[in-house]
This record gives C-alpha cells, sequence and structure tokens, in this order.
C-alpha cells in the first residue's frame, strides 16, 4: 500500500497517469524533425543515380578538422533515432485511438516498440558499418 | 409501442469536409505511412552495408516503376507531415487557430506538399539530382 495521498499522486498527472510527457515529447521530436528532415531530403536528392561506393562516400565522408567527424553519418543516426521516437509517440495515439480492447492494445504497442527497436537497431548497426569499412 | 429510432450523429461520409478535417486525418495516414517508410531507409542502410550485390538489388528495386511510385508517396508523405507539422507546431504556440486563416494555410500545406514532391522528383528526372555522389 502507498503512502501516499491520492491528491499527491496525481497531481500534475491526470487520467494519462502520465501527465503532458508524452504531448511534450511529440512537441520536441517534432521540432528537432523541422531541420533534420530537411537535411535529409537534401541528402537523398543529392545520391539520386549514385552507385554503392559514392553513397558509402557521402555517408563516411569526414569532416577536416583537428579530429575528424562523418558529420553526415552523425546525422543520418539522428535523424534516425529521433524519428524513430517520433514515430512510435505517433503510433501511440492511433492505438490509443482506435483500438478499444486492453489486451490488443498491450500487444499493439510491444509489437510497435519492438518492431522499432528492431529497425533502430539495424540501421545504427549499418551506419556504424558503414564508417568503419569506408 | 416500439421506441423511436434515435437520432444517429452525422458521419465520415455525411459531413461535408473542411480543409481542416482533410489535413489533420491526412496527416495521420502520411505519418503512418513514412512509418512503413523507415522500413524502406533500413533497407537502404543495410543494403549499402553489405556490399555491392545486395545495393544493386536495392537499387534494381528503387528504379523500377513500382519502386518510383512507392518512393513518391514517400516524397509526397514527407513533406506533407513536415509542412502540416510546423503548423500544428505553430497552432500549439498560439499562432493561426482561427479557422479562417486554419483554412487557407490548410490549403496551402496540400499545394506546397505536392510543388516539393513533384518538384524533387523533377530535379531527379532532369538530371539535377546527385550532387552529394
Amino acid at each position: 500500500m502507498s503512502m501516499e495521498t491520492p491528491l499527491h499522486r496525481v497531481q500534475g498527472l491526470g487520467a494519462s497517469h502520465s501527465g503532458v510527457k508524452h504531448f511534450w515529447r511529440q512537441r520536441m521530436t517534432a521540432a528537432a524533425l523541422v531541420p533534420l528532415s530537411i537535411w535529409f531530403a537534401w541528402a537523398v536528392l543529392g545520391l539520386v543515380g549514385a552507385g554503392e561506393a559514392q553513397v558509402l562516400g557521402f555517408i563516411a565522408r569526414s569532416l577536416n578538422g583537428p579530429v575528424a567527424i562523418p558529420l553526415n553519418a552523425i546525422l543520418l543516426g539522428a535523424f534516425i533515432v529521433i524519428l524513430l521516437y517520433h514515430m512510435v509517440l505517433g503510433l501511440q495515439m492511433v492505438v490509443d485511438d482506435y483500438v478499444h480492447h486492453n489486451g490488443g492494445k498491450i500487444f499493439l504497442m510491444l509489437f510497435i516498440r519492438a518492431g522499432t527497436f528492431a529497425v533502430g537497431a539495424v540501421s545504427l548497426y549499418a551506419l556504424l558499418t558503414i564508417c568503419r569499412t569506408v | 409501442m416500439a421506441p423511436r429510432a434515435r437520432p444517429l450523429s452525422p458521419h465520415m461520409t455525411i459531413y461535408r469536409w473542411p480543409v481542416t478535417m482533410a489535413t489533420s486525418i491526412t496527416h495521420r495516414l502520411t505519418g503512418i505511412a513514412l512509418s512503413m517508410g523507415t522500413l524502406l531507409l533500413a533497407w537502404w542502410l543495410i543494403a549499402a552495408a553489405s556490399g555491392l550485390e545486395a545495393y544493386q538489388t536495392f537499387s534494381h528495386v528503387a528504379a523500377s516503376w513500382p519502386g518510383q511510385v512507392v518512393l513518391f508517396g514517400f516524397t509526397w508523405s514527407l513533406a506533407f507531415h513536415l509542412l502540416n507539422g510546423i503548423r500544428h507546431l505553430a497552432w500549439d504556440m498560439g499562432y493561426g487557430f482561427d479557422v479562417p486563416t486554419a483554412n487557407r494555410t490548410g490549403w496551402l500545406v496540400i499545394v506546397l506538399s505536392v510543388l516539393l514532391a513533384a518538384g524533387a522528383f523533377a530535379l531527379a528526372y532532369a538530371g539535377r539530382g546527385g550532387f552529394n555522389a
């Protein structure tokens, strides 16, 4: 049994039990994705018709400086991670709106999160592999 | 006495769609489509990391006409979700929430998203893409 008073438990959290966390994270990831997706569109348009070697070269390209930073790979990685976070938040809204069976809701969310984790892990692994081999 | 049929609330097939309703539903649909699109993004990266043969398979599928249709859908979905997302962020900060402005920006987002997607494909087909290669 909790020693918290019901008032303390609910303060600032409301009916969702998580307060405005979901709303706020969805907005923050959206704001970050505005410049990142514009950069991604520019990057991909710039790789239309490119062969494998040129694509690898672009992804692993390092900025020259005291420390060589693979900026494109870093931006791609950031784009993918933030995009997937935003995606899970968005898909959760769809599930919350249309799936009314609690078990189905839990199953679908587990499925979505597992799938998202797989996509993210595979993509980041590919990025690392590219950076290490080029 | 038989109960009278209760009045039903009008639904999507009954309403005359205001543009704000269309953009709202399209925002959600493009979001779901883009979620599917992350699979393509993962495929592109894993193919690039897996060697020439795997990448050529990807390129071949991407260049085929069904591949181009899917990629155009992906491009337009991204353009729409990005532009309409900016509209949503503006609303969240309290700008443009009155009905005439929301209607105007709704049409603006629709027109601009088509122009952006078509423009990107026009550049690509005119050989103006590939500048990062």
